[in-house]
């Protein structure tokens, strides 16, 4: 019994549980907090683990964390605060520290083994924290990954030439996502010429202008011709004033003189038809 | 944070011919952490301008391929040794423009451009080391 | 000794690359092609590079060379189908290939030659115009 001071805490796992949601009701956790069959699983996992060994080098206690983190890391994604995350084990040690309160009288040996308990569950706060913190940079870089994607839809706008919209800041990784997608779109449709709009762009820098350039650049490569076109007023003079030059390349004030270029270059005319009388 | 090595093997690079398989090699350690066709295709194109600098300037020498992990991130690691003379001044050697041999002297500065990391070490008469890491998502 | 063959059609040649390059079948490819325009007077070159997935600074030299020794003898290159990875990392190693024709694919790339031609021919004839 001497070595082993936290293994009566099995005995008491019924009231044990009900002193934990008693504590994390009170601790003001929103509902659902306690969720009674991974709380129970939990508990007597925990508990078994302690009846084997209260070491916490063991593996006995791997089955432990390994549940633990789950049930934290889901937790993340479904949007619990950290607060409540971290509650959660606080108030576990807490409703055992009370039970062995009233098991054990002897004060030295009660010191001790809360020691223990300290010692094994503040380890397992720690890692419960950084599974909380997993679960949400899993959820950032899906959404990183989706952003990106939905900010490149490739229009076709006729037989041979495509369109790509750009919306926002162009960085490095951004503007590698871009002229990927744009060239494989010239590939599966066999376009001759591509139209860049930047007319969506809040700021175009020496930095942009070279990605621009870049694209035209690898454009070309391929065998096909670039445009770019929604050029503002205001990005001109930046281009000018930053001494950029973008003599090389086939810039264009709007979208439909964009294309209107590109008609002319395919040798397309657009015509109004005339009004047929009966 | 510190980057942990998962896998590794190394091979002797003393012939031209050696080049296509070894290009293979790192492709299949791209392909295996699921790096996109553009990043394995930069990879191989920087792996493969140090390993013509490694057969040209060293007589050939030794590459160690790596797959290698950062926190989250996931990568392939070349590292390329050789025992030649070595770079007397790596600074102008890594300017863009500068070139000793028959090229067009977009070797290392260029190759530097295609990864996310590049280290070079050398010493005259000892040889040059050079390492280049491209992440998965860099 | 590894070679890649050289199709002849007509006045043009057609250089379809289905291995991955190494530098001396690079070099090979070089004096093959300029000795072979050289015998059959050829006007164009297409060099087919869609299954090619890599070119780096010494094949991209090679591909320049090949442009400005046939453009010597009087035969345009177009190179065709690079993949759009091997274009971005020309581009990222500082290699635009400048004098190298592309187009998307053989038949773009033949119709390019030809309206070349087209276009030279009427030079030429321009030209005796003058002289007469």
């Amino acid at each position: 019994m001497q070595n082993n001071l936290l293994g009566v805490l099995k005995e008491h796992e019924n009231k044990l549980l009900a002193i934990w949601s008693q504590i994390l009701l009170e601790s003001g956790s929103g509902d659902g907090a306690m969720e009674e069959e991974e709380s129970k699983e939990f508990a007597s996992l925990f508990l078994n683990a302690l009846a084997k060994s209260d070491d916490n080098d063991t593996h006995e206690f791997e089955k432990v964390q390994d549940l633990i983190v789950g049930i934290s890391s889901s937790r993340g994604k479904r949007g619990f605060s950290p607060r409540e995350n971290a509650q959660y084990l606080i108030s576990f040690k807490e409703a055992c520290s009370k039970i062995l309160s009233e098991l054990i009288t002897d004060p030295a040996t009660l010191y001790d083994a809360n020691l223990k308990l300290n010692a094994i569950l503040d380890d397992m706060t720690i890692m419960t924290f950084e599974a909380f913190m997993r679960g949400r940079e899993d959820i950032i870089s899906r959404q990183v990954d989706e952003i990106s994607e939905i900010s490149t839809p490739v229009i076709t706008v006729w037989e041979g030439i495509v369109a790509l919209p750009i919306i926002g800041t162009l960085d490095s990784s951004r503007t590698q996502v871009v002229m990927e997608s744009l060239l494989q779109q010239i590939v599966d449709t066999g376009s001759s010429i591509a139209i860049l709009d930047i007319s969506g762009v809040p700021a175009v820098d020496s930095l942009v202008a070279q990605h621009l350039i870049k694209t035209v650049s690898a454009t070309r490569l391929m065998g096909a011709e670039c445009i770019i076109s929604g050029i503002r007023p205001e990005i001109a003079q930046t281009v000018v004033h930053l001494g950029i030059d973008l003599s090389g390349i086939t810039t264009k004030a709007s979208l439909a003189s964009a294309l209107q270029t590109a008609f002319d270059m395919l040798q397309l005319a657009v015509v109004k038809r005339k009004k047929i009388v009966e | 944070m510190t980057t942990i090595t998962n896998n590794k093997e190394e091979s002797l690079i003393v012939r031209e011919q050696d080049v296509v398989p070894l290009r293979n090699r790192v492709k299949e350690y791209g392909v295996k952490i699921g790096m996109s066709i553009l990043n394995q295709t930069k990879l191989i194109t920087a792996t493969s301008e140090l390993v013509r600098n490694l057969l040209k300037y060293g007589g050939g020498g030794k590459v160690i391929i790596e797959s290698v992990s950062k926190g989250r991130e996931n990568g392939v690691r070349v590292t390329f040794i050789d025992k030649g003379p070595g770079i007397a001044d790596i600074e102008l050697a890594m300017k863009d423009g500068y070139s000793t041999g028959k090229s067009l002297g977009l070797g290392l500065p260029g190759t530097k451009r295609l990864v996310n990391e590049f280290d070079i070490k050398s010493e005259l008469g000892n040889g040059t080391t050079v390492t280049i890491t491209k992440w998965k998502n860099g | 000794m590894e070679r890649i063959p050289i199709l002849k059609m007509g006045d043009f040649l057609l250089v379809t690359i289905q291995v991955d390059l190494y530098d001396q079948l690079a070099e090979n490819l070089e004096s093959d092609l300029i000795n072979t325009i050289s015998k059959h007077s050829s006007k164009g070159v297409l060099i087919d590079i869609s299954a090619v997935s890599i070119i780096d600074s010494f094949m991209g030299r090679i591909l320049g060379n090949i442009a400005v020794m046939s453009k010597i003898l009087d035969a345009q290159t177009v190179v065709v189908g690079m993949q759009p990875a091997v274009a971005i990392t020309l581009v990222e190693l500082g290699l635009s290939l400048n004098g190298v024709l592309s187009a998307l694919n053989v038949e773009r790339g033949m119709d390019l030659l030809r309206s070349r031609m087209h276009t030279s021919d009427n030079e030429e004839l321009e030209y005796d115009d003058d002289n007469e």
